[in-house]
């Protein structure tokens, strides 16, 4: 279950007088289970890449695979692919439209033609995953807080059981405690189901604390493609780019500077509690 | 997607024409739209080609483009021209089994073509060079004179610049929307008219919540501001006639007097 991009490229407006490149040559490929990180400015071009993963978006020139198989290919089932490749738009709480809370999360799984009953088991099964019990089903979706709503449109796209799940800022305009609870329900779906998670954020802090690999991405180029550790020691350059490393890690580089004998690939603050601990005992 | 639509249709290039008052415009659309019901021979409608020609020219839009605008009166312009064409009295200059081909019928067809085509792409040359909040501007201040018998003429145009504001952002939201539900397996595309219309649903809710939702907070964001109507409002960039207004003011009274002239003359 890999999903590998090669020479992806996309222009906006192509052949007009406002035609624009959104994606550069971008290439990369996500493994079964990996948790990535997606990270660049406003207008970088990470929008635009995760449309291409589900065939929202067709590049201009460049493959997608999934599993192998090309999905600009004749006759590829698109569907299916977006079935398998879920994925959550930047505020999806304004995607809701039904009456009530459980027939909006039915939608995904009716689309896919199942069974009336297998239907409700997923709507069942995704809205507990997202942490919502029975005395939601029957609330209309629009009376909800912020935080709720989030998670009745998080399960309708989990009730279409997706093995890759992409977040587009899912925390994004939500208070500390409703953060916390998204992004520990996705963590958890990532540990307990093994889904291959690609979220976008512009927090450092949780691609440090969650992401296994992170891709950094600027006007439209993928510009780096590694672990967080490493590719927060770049930090200068990110700035560069309008993005910054975890505040912890300035706080490590800037004690480094005055002579601590601590690691430099410190982006988690238990982390460089403990380093800095140990640094303290030993001096 | 939906995102190639181009709405108002504006050409972002700098022209002499673009940088004109949108009075003069407006006005000068009017004098051209005069004169092709003025005209009624040849000399006529040369004179209009010309000047049309001569405006196209100096708006640096490319004529491609221009012509764009024709594709939506195709229909109606191939059944006036056949009525006209089959149905008028005179002279036969061609019979085939009931079809009868006369020389007044080929006369007015060919003129009754031009015009409708230069009435659009007249007015076509207005929308290219004229953004719509100066459109809007424009047509308030023009206007302006039906305020003092009770027309809110303000009111209407801030109402017109809101809509135009807003279209390029509904559009976006339902390409957004439309996106997210396919996301979820949603089919806007195959099945017949009563399926289609059912597929209409999930975009259409959302939709029309976040319209309602946008214009309470653009709403309270005017309140804010203390928007209380149009007496007494001043503009951030007020429309003042400049000395090259003065001279395409000029040319379309020239224009027309010439129209008028030969329409009289011949």
């Amino acid at each position: 279950m890999s999903i590998k991009v090669e020479h992806l490229n996309h222009i906006y407006g192509e052949g007009t007088a406002f035609s624009q490149y959104a994606l550069k040559d971008v290439n990369f490929t996500i493994e079964d289970g990996e948790f990535v990180g997606l990270i660049g400015h406003t207008g970088s071009g990470k929008s635009t890449l995760i449309q291409h993963l589900n065939g929202l978006l067709r590049a201009s020139s460049g493959a997608v695979y999934y599993n192998g198989e090309n999905i600009y290919a004749d006759g590829y089932d698109m569907k299916k692919l977006r079935s398998k490749v879920g994925l959550v738009f930047q505020y999806p709480e304004y995607q809701l439209f039904e009456v009530d809370v459980f027939s909006d999360v039915c939608f995904g799984p009716r689309n896919l033609g199942l069974e009336k009953e297998e239907v409700e088991a997923r709507a069942r099964e995704a809205l507990s995953l997202v942490g919502l019990d029975e005395s939601f089903y029957a609330q209309s979706p629009f009376e909800l807080s912020g935080g709720q709503k989030r998670r009745v449109a998080i399960a309708g796209v989990l009730a279409m059981e997706p093995e890759v799940l992409i977040l587009d800022e899912p925390t994004a305009g939500l208070d500390p405690r409703g953060r916390d609870e998204i992004l520990d329900k996705i963590s958890q779906l990532h540990r307990e189901k093994g889904m291959t998670i690609i979220l976008v954020s512009h927090s450092m802090e949780d691609m440090a604390r969650y992401a296994g690999r992170l891709i950094v991405m600027n006007h439209g180029e993928k510009v780096f493609d590694d672990a967080p550790k490493e590719v927060f020691k770049h930090y200068k350059e990110l700035e560069k780019m309008g993005l910054a490393a975890p505040q912890i890690t300035y706080v490590v580089h800037e004690l480094r500077e005055h002579g601590a004998e601590i690691a430099d690939d410190l982006t988690t603050v238990a982390e460089a509690r403990d380093a800095i601990l140990a640094a303290l005992r030993k001096g | 997607m939906l995102r190639d639509i181009t709405l108002g249709q504006y050409y972002p290039v700098d022209s002499p024409v673009h940088r004109l008052d949108p009075r003069t415009k407006l006005f000068g659309t009017m004098v051209f739209i005069i004169s092709l019901f003025v005209a009624d021979s040849i000399w006529g409608y040369l004179a209009a080609t010309v000047a049309l020609g001569l405006v196209i020219r100096l708006t640096k839009v490319p004529f491609s483009f221009m012509v764009r605008g024709l594709r939506g009166i195709l229909v109606l312009l191939l059944i006036s021209v056949s009525f006209n064409l089959f149905l008028t009295d005179g002279q036969v200059l061609v019979q085939l089994w009931i079809f009868r081909i006369t020389w007044e019928g080929l006369r007015t067809a060919a003129f009754m073509a031009v015009r409708l085509i230069y009435l659009v792409l007249g007015s076509t040359v207005m929308t290219l060079t004229t953004t719509p909040n100066e459109l809007t501007d424009g047509l308030e201040k023009s206007l302006g004179f039906l305020g003092k018998v009770g027309v809110p003429v303000h009111e209407i145009s801030m109402m017109m610049s809101i809509a135009l504001r807003f279209i390029p952002i509904l559009v976006e939201e339902t390409d957004k929307i439309m996106k997210a539900q396919m996301a979820r397996g949603a089919d806007f595309e195959s099945g017949n008219l009563i399926q289609k219309a059912k597929a209409m649903v999930p975009l259409l809710v959302p939709l029309f919540i976040s319209a309602f939702r946008r214009a309470t907070d653009l709403a309270m964001a005017m309140e804010a501001r203390c928007y209380r109507g149009g007496s007494g409002r001043t503009k951030m960039k007020p429309l003042r006639y400049q000395s090259r207004d003065r001279i395409a003011y000029g040319a379309e009274l020239l224009y027309l007097a010439v129209m008028i002239g030969l329409a009289v003359v011949l």
